[in-house]
């Protein structure tokens, strides 16, 4: 009966069309009764019936995250071995699912679930994930990337559905209650990295190297770090994440100082989120996690305690200046929503040298610009501008306490 | 009617990050050297706040007038939060989870505090810093999106937890302040696509067990408090395909893993070397 199924609904009514036009055809008699069959069974085949199973599955509020699984997939058994030992009321649920017009009213919930996290299904996510269904990274500095749905575990009933990002490698709880009721196996373990896998032009790649300074750093217009950033990204492994990473790791300040590692509450939790400078870097550690050659790895021990004191963010407050024309699209996003306050949004804390007491102009008698970011930071925010500026009206002029080294960024809390 | 123009503003949805400035602490002047130079219509945006606003003032002021209060409060609640009394106030607040809580999942729920990236208002708004990850995010709700994050400043988090060092959360188990729980069953035994690092360490759950015992934060008081190795406590997630890890990411967590033992070695040196 299910085998059937296989020919959609649309082929057998042009079955039926066919067969006005050739029914001297011997083989019209099988078509005709084929149909004929279909409609007996099917309710869902008739023209009258507008919604399947899984468009309304898919439809229902809290189920954005699934997409439709083809009946082809469903009825092939080979990829349902096993889920009959996990679904109770296995035959009702297929029928239910597959639209077949059941015996008797089961309201049982089939496990369309774990069929979701094939192969099969990437493409139907691909469109999502583009379209930003799934929504974005709540971490800020991963500005914006776009998360997939995960499960924690493949067994149903165990956890909610997760969200995986790519950038951080990290899962985060939905933001809405709503998906608090999806069960994560529906996605299963596997499905978001194979999605990565798959696409690797989306996959951030696992290093990460600060726009560069100028060359000169007296001349600020030099766009030596913005050349860079617009070059194209190329990971030199080919089976790596081809997308430029978004690499910032937050550092803490306390009044404009960075907090000491010595400090008891100093950060310990960095490496979670660091990426070394070069792909190179990754092959320093063997696969039980050590460092291979500790005396000469670019990181010894005499570089500690100098960056210790290095300042991670401030990369480049040069070629930040000469980003103000870079045709960075989100950049003029950024720019639209200063509204006409001429500032370069900056992502650090400032300077010790730029506390608020040092501001000498006052703020417009309008209304004030209220913060709102599209995304939470836009490739302008690579570039840190010490100097700002209120239409030209009350331009501070910062005097620079470091100079900010190309080293100086991150990989400082080695 | 509220009774107060702060009260009014604390009561206002989408206000709730921010806490109570104590009347005194806006008296007096001192406290708000400066100010005068980033709010226009300062004097009176301040006789709002303090509820000294002359009835007979033109409505059509009284409309920037509002914004300009709200700014100058902002401005002021900065600089409060990082007083003592400030602190206390907000550690209130954390404990009520006011803030929101972590949305990694590996953070079980862990309570949040307001942070900004810049002290210098209109530039960003407010982001929450979880004191577990120790990473920062944004809010939920756009509502709370929308603050400004000067109103909170670059120090308020890491000030809170240099004052307080007993109320740094532990690195793992549960969060301090009883997160909700957020599995389907509420069974915690989801073991397979996750990996950690090491389970929960014994000095980590003593170290637990210890702050529940304190009522009341005090200050100081944390010299007993030994982090140099907490990072190891750290569950992390690992990236499975059909239970393989994936060849990449797994040597970028391998590369990070040894970056932490590295400063885990360092840090337990410091740490030998001061008991001598």
């Amino acid at each position: 009966m299910l085998s059937q199924r296989s020919v959609p609904p649309e082929m057998h009514q042009q079955a039926i069309n066919d067969e006005e036009h050739i029914s001297a055809v011997e083989e019209a008699d099988e078509i005709m009764e084929e149909p004929e069959e279909q409609e007996d069974g099917y309710t869902s085949s008739t023209p009258t019936s507008t919604l399947t199973w899984i468009s309304w599955f898919c439809s229902l509020p809290g189920h954005e995250y699934f997409c439709e699984v083809t009946e082809e997939f469903i009825e092939d058994d080979f990829n349902l071995t096993g889920l009959n030992n996990m679904v109770p009321f296995w035959k009702e649920a297929m029928e239910m699912v597959l639209d077949v017009e059941p015996d008797e009213d089961n309201s049982k919930i089939p496990d369309v679930s774990i069929v979701e996290s094939s192969a099969e299904m990437l493409y139907g996510l691909l469109e999502k994930y583009d379209g930003g269904v799934f929504g974005i990274c709540p971490r800020v500095y991963c500005m914006g990337t776009s998360v997939v749905p995960c499960g924690r575990s493949d067994i149903p009933g165990l956890d909610t559905v997760k969200l995986f990002c790519p950038n951080c490698n990290d899962l985060y709880v939905p933001p809405s209650s709503r998906f608090q009721g999806v069960d994560g196996a529906f996605f299963g373990t596997t499905f978001s990295h194979l999605f990565f896998q798959t696409y690797r032009e989306l996959a951030p790649a696992p290093f990460w190297r600060p726009p560069q300074i100028g060359e000169a750093p007296s001349s600020p217009r030099s766009s030596q770090g913005s050349n860079q950033r617009n070059s194209p990204f190329v990971n030199p492994n080919p089976n790596g994440g081809q997308k430029r990473a978004a690499g910032y790791v937050y550092v803490p300040r306390i009044y404009g100082f960075k907090v000491s590692e010595r400090a008891k509450s100093g950060p310990r939790m960095q490496w979670l989120r660091l990426r070394p400078e070069d792909p190179e870097d990754l092959d320093a550690v063997d696969w039980r996690g050590r460092w291979i050659d500790d005396e000469d790895d670019g990181y010894d021990d005499e570089d500690l305690e100098e960056d210790v004191d290095r300042p991670m963010e401030d990369f480049d407050p040069d070629a930040m200046d000469g980003d103000d024309d870079d045709d960075e699209e989100e950049e003029e996003e950024e720019a639209a929503s200063t509204q006409g306050l001429g500032q370069q949004h900056s992502l650090m804390s400032p300077s010790p040298t730029v506390s608020s007491t040092t501001r000498t102009s006052p703020t417009s008698v309008g209304v004030p610009y209220t913060p709102q970011e599209k995304s939470p930071m836009s490739p302008s925010a690579y570039a840190v501008s010490p100097v700002y500026s209120n239409n030209d009206a009350g331009r501070v002029h910062v005097v620079r306490q470091w100079v900010p080294r190309p080293e100086a960024w991150a990989g400082a809390i080695h | 009617m509220f009774s107060s123009w702060i009260s009014w503003f604390l009561s206002s949805k989408g206000n709730e990050y921010f806490c109570e400035v104590d009347e005194d602490f806006i008296l007096d002047r001192f406290n708000l050297t400066g100010l005068n130079n980033e709010v226009a219509n300062y004097s009176q945006a301040l006789d709002l706040i303090t509820d000294n606003l002359d009835d007979d003032i033109q409505d059509s002021l009284r409309g920037s007038l509002d914004v300009q209060a709200r700014l100058l409060y902002g401005l002021i609640h900065a600089r409060w939060i990082v007083t003592a009394r400030g602190l206390a106030k907000m550690i209130e607040k954390y404990k009520r989870a006011d803030f929101g809580r972590c949305p990694r999942v590996l953070c079980n729920s862990q309570a949040l505090l307001p942070v900004g990236l810049t002290d210098i208002p209109y530039e960003k708004s407010v982001k929450l810093y979880c004191g577990r990850c120790e990473d920062l995010y944004s809010p939920k709700s756009s509502r709370h999106g929308s603050i400004d994050g000067a109103y909170f400043g670059t120090t308020f988090p890491h000030l809170l937890f240099l004052v307080y060092p007993n109320l740094i959360p532990p690195k793992n188990g549960p969060a301090d302040f009883g997160g909700p729980p957020n599995s389907l069953g509420g069974a915690g035994g989801v073991g397979s696509g996750v990996g950690g690092v090491g389970g929960a360490g014994d000095a980590g759950r003593i170290r637990r067990n210890r702050i529940r015992e304190e009522p009341e934060p005090s200050e100081g008081g944390g010299d007993q408090i030994v982090t140099s190795n907490v990072a190891l406590k750290a569950d992390r997630y690992r990236p499975k395909i059909y239970g393989f890890q994936v060849h990449e990411i797994a040597k970028l967590q391998r590369w990070q893993e040894a970056v932490r033992d590295r400063q885990v070695s360092r840090l337990e040196a410091l740490e030998e070397a001061k008991k001598m």
